[in-house]
């Protein structure tokens, strides 16, 4: 595949076209609507986190000002309105099917999690509807919990899903347990590692939300929807839950605040707040306060993980075993079967040719929010494990965090791994040598001598990543255990006057699509971005695609890529006829059809009038008009890969770490957009430094409430604890698409934890410490080392 | 239900609202000036920032009773016309913002940096950000999008 574009825009650091509404707050999200009739929903949630629900009373709150309707879970089952879906068939070792526990938009027979719904009313204001709320009287049987997926598989542990012992959703696999063990058994060294990858809130700032109109007589629907997948969404409402017919129902994100993941899944409150517009008749609204955001976004990581490395006499890596209990929460959410399985495990040999390697996931069910993607969903986990795993090795070997790194890199590509996937691209060791170099790592123990004399500890982190993007094919996904659909979808409409509209199924919530695909439409055919509108995010316009995950961007910009290439193909036949040569001859570029068999040239635009006016060419032969549509389904996903490098400073008095310097050398193959591009590092770095550091959704062992449930509790990256970062880009091309692009969106939160972690245990000299890092546990650290 | 009148953005409005209306709610929800957004029930993540008689506040804790009399900006009062305000023409071209939807609250607290402190350094910066969360941006560009924004007002007095 040619990777060339060779324009002025493709590549560049476009300013973004999206800003001019959004820092004049005049951007559109969902809570920003009112709709004619506007009701308003609030939901009534099991203060438990496991409990029978006995009986719901709502007589009180019935005859409460402006109530319009109460929904409870029986309503539900009345109507026979479907549970949630789980999209990821997996299978356990010995064959069976994955276990999923029912799971209804609002509870019905036990709640799960505290903050399940439990019951919705509707109301003509916000605040009348959670006055009703709160007067509803639910009779709660408390039952015992479970919030630890170790205690939650032993025998006698709470019970939460009828019918599945041990709350165990499945015992998977992967790999080749046989030849790993023998790659052990020849070994000269091993090491291990037991470590936590902490469970994390998602937090977009943008609350969940949604509006949601019933048009009765025309059996119309229209959502709207702060989202990444509004067309997977009208599929979901039509196809299970049955709300209109999929040719009826209008899905719209306008807007969308954030998501990193956890706006991917469908959700139980969104589910029957659809329920209810369409019983009563009216738009109903519910946007989420960050209390309910804490509860019930889906959460992300928790994995408890036992890690074994063999290696030869030389550090050479023979063999990786993992065992890891996967914490899924009180139900499977959307995909939340798939991130501890195949969008982790996959990804446990790193950057490192690993001849043999096994890994065993059980998925647990406890009495905590249920888990699904979170930037990374699964890769983030994954690194954590092998780049912590290979400096616990360069400890115990007395070699150089880099240079075991070095020794053990995959050098060929493509490369197949033991876990499935094959590498297509990569040059690890050019982006190790390009991040020592940003991080001036030959001269650290300057600046280590220089921390000590001011009573400090320094420590230097280095982690290698590498992740799959761009989620693709559809045939291998559908193998895996996946609905398929991994293609992503664009029309590109050219008008009479030569403005374009580009339409596309993915879906930006805050990536800048607008600016990055009008750049690939720009530098295609030649004509300036003003000319050029983005289009996403309305199922009325844009009839198919997949939204925006994963960092699919690549495969939504090559199908959009495809179309214009379509274009330029129909439009030499047209220039053809109007400079009366052959159509062979034609070429385009830069915006112009020219041939060297006229000194005649016709310029993008003029084709473009002539498609339209189709008096040029003979319309039985060339179609009038000028629209084409591509979908892309990719060959294979993309691999992109870095190295971070991390300096820390700690103060043993306090306890704190602080990041003093971060480096990163990413390789996401060709760029669209530099300045875009480096935007998503730094937010991404950043969530990893918040979750090496800080974050942490903690349950209370005994109770299962969640203990950080608010902005007060749970520690948020704020301006002042995160550094400067220093980026630099590798560009190796990806043979998977047209445009060679990789995607960026995770890296940051993939590479930067065993970063963190790995300079915080350099520090210190010491094997492991759980994320966070607090400086309570750094504090006790501290105190151990100074006393040997 | 108690009536308050408040110069919002240069313009005056009196309205109707029941005793515990925020005012963030009345600036949403009445005057349809959707710029501030809600993004916490805690007053910590600064979404809502809105300048009160030529102050920061979060308007989430703010009753709209007690802007009785005030005025009020927000972030759609800024720009004169076409011409964006310094401050937001620094966020666009630092790139200061991802999803948008922290970006008013971030302006309003930038523009009350700068009348604080004139032309602060990066660590004054990151201090006074303390209480706006940003979730995409990772704050690199912010920061740099408030110093730069901040010579620029400079420059335009
Ligand atoms: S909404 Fe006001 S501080 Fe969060
Ligand atoms: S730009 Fe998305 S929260 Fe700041």
């Amino acid at each position: 595949m040619n990777t060339a574009m060779s324009g002025t825009k493709f590549g560049k650091s476009q300013k973004r076209v999206e800003d001019a509404r959004l820092v004049r707050g005049k951007g559109r999200y969902v809570d920003d609507m009112i709709l004619p009739g506007q009701a308003y929903a609030a939901f009534v949630r099991s203060p438990y986190a496991h409990a029978r629900i006995v009986n719901i009373d709502a007589s009180a709150a019935n005859d409460m000002p402006g109530v319009i309707r109460i929904v409870s879970g029986q309503d539900l089952l009345d109507a026979q309105y479907p549970p949630l879906p789980n999209i990821w068939m997996l299978h356990s070792r010995d064959g069976s099917e994955i276990k999923a526990g029912i799971r209804n938009a609002l509870a019905t027979d036990a709640a799960r999690y505290a903050g399940e719904p439990v019951a919705l009313v509707v109301a003509e204001s916000r605040e009348q509807a959670r006055d009703a709320a709160e007067a509803i009287a639910v009779d709660y049987d408390e039952l015992p919990v479970v919030a630890d997926p170790t205690r939650a598989l032993a025998d006698g542990a709470p019970q939460l899903h009828p019918g599945i012992a041990n709350n165990r959703a499945f015992d998977w696999e992967i790999g080749d347990e046989a030849a790993t063990d023998k790659a052990f058994a020849n070994a000269t060294h091993r090491v291990s590692i037991t470590l936590y990858n902490n469970r994390l809130v998602p937090n977009a700032i943008e609350p969940r939300a949604i509006n949601v109109q019933w048009e009765g007589v025309e059996e119309r629907m229209t959502i709207y929807i702060t989202h990444q997948n509004p067309i997977g969404m009208r599929m979901l409402f039509s196809a299970v839950f049955g709300l209109a017919a999929e040719h009826k129902l209008r899905v719209v994100a306008p807007d969308v605040g954030g998501g990193f993941g956890s706006k991917a899944p469908a959700y139980q409150e969104e589910m029957a707040v659809a329920f209810a517009a369409k019983l009563i008749d009216r738009p109903v609204k519910w946007t989420a306060d960050r209390s309910e955001s804490f509860l019930t976004d889906a959460h992300g990581r928790d994995h408890l993980t036992y890690a074994e490395l063999a290696m030869d006499g030389e550090g050479r890596f023979l063999g990786l075993k993992v065992h890891t209990l996967a914490n899924l929460g009180g139900y499977i959410s959307f995909s939340g079967a798939l991130i501890p399985t195949y969008m982790y495990a996959t990804m446990l040999c790193g950057q490192y040719a690993i001849p043999a390697a096994y890994c065993r996931v059980e998925g647990v069910y406890t009495n905590t929010c249920p888990v699904d993607a979170y930037r990374g969903a699964g890769r983030p986990e994954a690194a954590y494990v092998i780049e912590r795993i290979v400096n616990v090795a360069a400890a115990k070997l007395g070699v150089d965090q880099a240079e075991i790194r070095r020794r053990n890199f995959i050098r060929s590509f493509p490369h197949q791994t033991p876990l499935v996937y094959e590498y297509d691209s990569g040059s690890y060791e050019a982006c190790l040598d390009a991040a020592l170099s940003l991080a001036d790592y030959s001269n650290y123990a300057e600046r280590k001598a220089g921390s000590e004399a001011k009573g400090l500890i320094r420590g230097v982190g280095i982690s290698a990543y590498v992740e799959a993007c761009g989620i693709g094919p559809s045939a291998l996904l559908a193998k895996l255990g996946g609905g398929g659909n991994m293609w992503e979808s664009a029309e590109v409409r050219v008008h009479p006057v030569g403005t374009i509209e580009v339409l596309t199924g993915a879906h930006s919530h805050g990536q800048g699509h607008q600016t990055t695909f009008a750049q690939v439409v720009a530098d295609r055919f030649g004509v300036p971005m003003e000319n050029i509108s983005v289009i996403q995010g309305d199922t009325d316009r844009i009839q198919a695609g997949t939204g925006t995950y994963g960092s699919r961007a690549s495969v939504g910009m090559s199908a959009v890529l495809n179309s214009c290439d379509k274009i330029i193909a129909k439009g030499k036949l047209i220039s053809a006829y109007l400079l009366e040569v052959d159509a062979e001859t034609v070429e385009f570029d830069d915006g112009v059809f020219s041939s060297k068999a006229t000194n005649r040239t016709v310029a993008f635009g003029e084709m473009a009038f002539a498609a339209h006016a189709a008096a040029a060419f003979p319309t039985s032969e060339i179609e009038p008009g000028l629209v084409a549509t591509s979908f892309f389904d990719p060959p294979n996903f993309t691999y992109p890969a870095g190295v971070y490098v991390c300096e820390v400073e700690i103060d043993p008095q306090t306890g704190v770490v602080r990041v003093d310097s971060f480096c990163a050398a990413d390789d996401f193959g060709v760029i669209a957009n530099p300045m875009i591009v480096e935007g998503q590092v730094h937010g991404g770095i950043t969530q990893g430094i918040g979750q090496a550091l800080w974050e942490q959704a903690v349950y209370d062992p005994d109770t299962a409430q969640l203990v950080t449930a608010s902005y007060m509790d749970y520690g948020m990256p704020r301006a002042d604890g995160i550094p400067d970062f220093k980026l630099t880009f590798c560009e190796t091309p990806s043979p998977s698409n047209p445009l060679g692009m990789k995607g960026c969106g995770e890296a940051g939160a993939i590479g930067s934890p065993p970063a963190v972690i790995n300079a915080v245990c350099n520090a210190l000299g010491i094997d492991h410490v759980d994320m966070p890092a607090t400086p309570e546990k750094i504090w006790r650290l501290c105190q151990l080392r100074e006393a040997s | 239900m108690a009536i308050i009148a408040m110069t919002v953005n240069d313009k005056p409005v009196e309205i109707d609202v029941a005793d515990r209306t925020l005012l963030i709610h009345v600036l949403r929800d009445h005057l349809r000036l959707t710029g501030a957004h809600v993004g916490c029930d805690t007053s910590q993540c600064g979404a809502c920032t809105v300048h009160l008689d030529g102050r920061a506040v979060k308007s989430c804790s703010i009753l709209a009773a007690q802007a009785n009399g005030a005025k009020i900006v927000t972030v759609e009062g800024l720009a004169q016309g076409e011409t964006l305000h310094p401050m937001q023409a620094a966020f666009h071209e630092e790139h200061g913002l991802q999803c948008g939807f922290c970006t008013p609250g971030m302006i309003m607290t930038a523009i009350d940096i700068v009348n604080r402190h004139g032309r602060p350094d990066e660590a004054t910066v990151r201090a006074e950000l303390e209480g706006n969360l940003c979730r995409c941006t990772g704050y690199h560009n912010i920061v740099k999008a408030v110093i730069a924004g901040a010579a620029k007002m400079e420059a335009a007095q």
